[in-house]
């Protein structure tokens, strides 16, 4: 019985593979602080998200052949003029595998916020993005208060960013 | 009075003729070779039939393509599974072919990709399509309603990573 547990503790533990951890539980973000990163954007502007602390920030990973992400996006667009004043940023992560598509979509789409190439990397460190759209709202304080993932009725994101945005 | 009956006839007919006929046909015309409901239902394998497959002893075991995002591969992906796409892109579409290329036709072959809701996915209808054309007839396609993290990895079914 001993060895049983043994051998089976031993091919429990070689599960899995070496590279970016597994995913970890979507929920587990929640009001908790958000994983800093500094990337360059597709501009070649550096930046971070700590960058951006006292704003509230809507971090959305997408994809060039993610249709609903397509539909999103001029919207994020709108909202980062609309709200930018009030202490409000918008950070797009291309979860495409080349950068060239996602600069050419991100013009055609006239994106007026920093967009940067994202890896399984920062994809793992936000629970895994394994399903596109997936977009965050973070507070002032740099705290993860909200995940939206799929195509979203954006409204319902956009009244969570309105309350967001009246805390101070 | 008459001829006023005569013209809303008229009307209603063309109406019909130009607009709803037309609607309805689109409606129940063929999906495009590029939709994931292209895809015949009998074609389609769901999460736990493919999972007592591969837990089967004994049992043949499907060669396994994910046909999606090469990062959504690296984060988490069916444990054998190997990446072979987008296959929406022609780049990814060379790749699957060249995969699949030597393989007897009759292997039996699982595709997937988990990028996005099923309607939405730009990939699997297309590798679907690009096998069946190469002549292989056991290809399956895993049913994955919203996305692989949500129909596989949140269900606690096996997980590997890497690329």
């Amino acid at each position: 019985m001993t060895r049983l547990v043994f051998f089976a503790a031993l091919f429990a533990a070689s599960v899995g593979s070496a590279g970016a951890p597994a995913p970890t539980a979507r929920h587990s973000l929640l009001d908790k602080p958000a994983p800093d990163f500094a990337l360059t954007s597709l501009n070649g502007q550096p930046f971070s998200l700590s960058g951006d602390r006292g704003k509230v920030v809507l971090l959305n990973f997408w994809a060039t052949w993610c249709a609903p992400c397509q539909n999103e996006m001029p919207v994020f667009a709108a909202w980062q003029r609309q709200y930018g004043a009030q202490g409000f940023a918008v950070i797009g992560i291309s979860m495409d595998d080349d950068a060239q598509p996602a600069r050419q979509l991100s013009d055609r789409l006239r994106v007026n916020y920093p967009i940067a190439m994202g890896d399984e990397h920062l994809g793992a460190r936000y629970g895994g993005v394994l399903g596109l759209p997936l977009t965050f709202l973070i507070d002032r304080r740099g705290i993860i208060r909200a995940r939206f993932q799929g195509e979203t009725d954006l409204q319902t994101i956009e009244s969570r960013l309105k309350k967001l945005l009246a805390q101070h | 009075m008459s001829v006023i009956r005569s013209a809303a006839f008229v009307a209603a007919a063309v109406v019909l003729w130009f607009v709803a006929l037309p609607a309805l046909n689109a409606q129940w015309a063929a999906p495009s070779p590029s939709s994931a409901s292209s895809i015949p239902a009998s074609q389609l394998v769901h999460v736990d039939e493919l999972n007592r497959i591969l837990s089967a002893h004994g049992a043949e075991r499907p060669l396994i393509l994910q046909v999606g995002s090469r990062v959504m591969f690296a984060q988490a992906h069916i444990p054998g599974s190997e990446y072979a796409g987008p296959a929406s892109q022609d780049g990814g579409a060379q790749q699957l072919r060249a995969r699949a290329a030597h393989l007897p036709r009759k292997t039996f072959i699982v595709l997937y990709c988990g990028c996005c809701p099923w309607n939405r996915c730009p990939n699997v209808g297309p590798a679907y399509s690009l096998l069946s054309g190469m002549g292989f007839t056991r290809v399956k396609v895993l049913y994955l309603a919203d996305n692989f993290g949500a129909d596989w990895v949140s269900l606690g079914f096996p997980v590997a990573t890497g690329s």
